[in-house]
């Protein structure tokens, strides 16, 4: 069915799902959502299965005009959305109607935004995924964002409206914020580095998008005497590699080899954050180990379990 | 059509290193390795294991960018494809090192270890399938490639002479990246290394073959680059939609054979029917 006709795209809006699998060792990356808490929650408020695809909006949200009846629910950064010009409530379920207009005012906090909509942007899986990937042109409209007079479908939704997620479970974005990581894999190529990369702040610069962040601050040397490139190896999400330049870069979603050190990693439960800072905000680290992290990506999936069982009541 | 496998060459033993290389410690955290840094060939005498993240761990089995090393992780990245580890949702397998992804809440990181290592000491028990050599058919020059001229030139050859030595290489994939389905190709004849453009192309067609300093390669997909190119080829590198989308894979053989422009054309068109 029919249910949004794109009469604005929005600075870099994409249909996106939990992230295409398999495909690396070919030199396809993931992709997908790069905050999945937010993107998890928006699909379960609307009834959805986990990996139905949905829109990532970027600093400025699209403007949608309703084609159909449907249910929807907007999550992540404040993009300040509004339905029909009047403030659309966030984390909750709204139900939508033709002619209705879903625009974006611009961003109060965070920088990604999920629309969600009951039955999932249906569009046609490519190597068994919805997601977009720019760069290799396939996934969500055609392998490209979305374009003004583009028509998305969606599948057969059955959730219902009115359904919200309680306040305290709800995240706050930061334009200052902390970010925990595990040392390495190239940790060994730094020394008084190390205590740099963890006392400075970081700037986020406008150079980042879903394939890495770049930051800048006080430059991270190598310790002396070792090569400041490695021979090319898989990268993860979350990877932070520091070029020749000092100047770190946080890998994100669509990258699968690179050949510059990476001083530390993102622990998985922080990507999400880190993709809902825009340029301009700043970033510091801590570090955890392998255990702490696990504990802490436990208690996330207990939140959004428990996210769960308050919606199904 | 791919051609029998290539032999490979008999496993050499493995480089002490007391000799001719030196020994470096390198601390992280409670793992300890020693690696043996060479003047060529460094393959670690156990892999070395290093945390990417909480859910990744990367498998090192060497130091250096060379056939013997990389064999070893296409044995390893092979062993996981036909025999799964619960919980290991993904495998990279590049020149030196193999990241494996897990689900944490499966699987743990040192059981992983155990497993590699385990696998790594049953290297030949394992029946790992020898690696494929795949033909790729090219047209040289004109403004299939449009740089013919200039890699003939710096090398001191004609473009006949170019030609001809870049058809009798039997190039190692030792990785895909960059680009879905971009081969980084080992094998290159030293005769036309040529260096980067100075000016890179803000679009190299899809097809194109090309040559930087050391490397050859094929772009699957329109991109930027700046890689001199000699040729093109009809065979699709990338195919999204198709039942295999990538036609490469990391650890098999390629060579290139000359085609005529009319040849080209005929293959391309057979795509398009």
């Amino acid at each position: 069915m029919e249910i949004f006709r794109v009469v604005q795209p929005g600075a870099y809006t994409t249909v996106q799902d939990r992230g295409r699998f398999g495909y690396q060792q070919f030199g396809v990356p993931i992709c997908g959502v790069v905050d999945s808490f937010a993107y998890r929650v928006a699909n379960a408020l609307v009834g959805n299965f986990q990996g139905q695809a949905v829109l990532e909006a970027t600093i400025l949200g699209p403007t949608l005009e309703v084609l159909n009846q449907g249910l929807i629910a907007v999550t992540g950064g404040n993009l300040s959305p509004v339905l029909n010009n009047t403030p659309l409530p966030m984390w909750e379920s709204v139900a939508i109607h033709p002619e209705d207009i879903l625009q974006f005012k611009g961003v109060k906090s965070g920088c990604r935004a999920y629309i969600a909509v009951a039955g999932g942007i249906d569009v046609p899986a490519v190597m068994g995924s919805r997601s977009t990937y720019v760069a290799g042109k396939i996934g969500g409209t055609d392998g490209r964002p979305l374009a003004a007079g583009d028509r998305l479908n969606n599948g057969e939704g059955m959730g219902k409206g009115g359904i919200r997620v309680s306040p305290d479970l709800i995240p706050t974005y930061s334009d200052d914020i902390e970010i925990r990581v595990i040392l390495g894999p190239q940790d060994d190529y730094f020394s008084d580095g190390i205590e740099r990369f963890f006392s400075s702040t970081f700037k986020v610069s406008p150079k980042a998008d879903r394939m890495g962040y770049r930051l800048e601050g006080s430059p991270i040397t190598h310790r002396e005497g070792v090569d400041k490139s490695i021979i090319s190896e898989p990268s993860v999400p979350g990877g932070i590699q520091v070029p020749p330049d000092g100047q770190p870069i946080i890998l994100l979603v669509e990258q699968t080899v690179g050949g510059y050190t990476k001083i530390a990693t993102v622990i998985s439960s922080d990507i999400g954050k880190v993709g809902q800072t825009k340029p301009g905000d700043r970033i510091h680290f801590r570090q955890v180990d392998l255990d702490e992290a696990h504990r802490i990506l436990k208690t996330e999936e207990e939140k959004i379990q428990s996210i769960n069982m308050s919606l199904m009541r | 059509m791919p051609k029998p496998a290539r032999h490979w060459p008999e496993a050499k033993p493995m480089a002490d290193g007391h000799s001719d290389g030196r020994r470096v410690c390198v601390q992280n955290g409670n793992f300890h390795a020693i690696r043996l840094i060479l003047q060529g060939r460094t393959m670690y005498d156990k892999p070395r294991f290093l945390l990417a993240g909480d859910r990744g761990l990367l498998v090192e089995f060497g130091a250096a960018i060379d056939p013997e090393i990389n064999r070893k992780v296409r044995q390893i990245f092979l062993s996981l494809e036909k025999m799964p580890i619960d919980g290991l949702t993904e495998a990279i397998p590049t020149y030196r090192s193999i990241l494996i992804s897990y689900d944490p809440f499966k699987i743990n990181a040192e059981i992983l270890k155990k497993e590699i290592l385990d696998r790594e000491n049953k290297l030949d028990k394992l029946e790992i399938t020898p690696p494929e050599t795949i033909e790729i058919q090219v047209a040289y020059g004109d403004d299939f490639g449009p740089d013919l001229e200039f890699v003939a030139q710096h090398n001191k050859l004609t473009p006949e002479e170019v030609i001809q030595i870049h058809t009798s290489g039997t190039y190692l994939i030792y990785m895909l990246g960059f680009t879905p389905g971009f081969p980084f190709l080992g094998g290159l004849s030293e005769r036309i290394f040529t260096p980067r453009r100075e000016n890179p192309r803000l679009v190299v067609p899809a097809g194109s073959v090309g040559i930087a300093k050391n490397q050859t390669g094929i772009y699957p997909i329109d991109s930027p680059g700046g890689w001199q190119l000699i040729g093109k080829t009809p065979i699709k590198l990338y195919d999204p939609t198709g039942s295999s989308p990538i036609l490469l894979k990391a650890g098999n053989y390629l060579t290139f054979k000359r085609i005529s422009r009319e040849e080209f054309h005929e293959i391309a068109k057979r795509y398009k029917d």
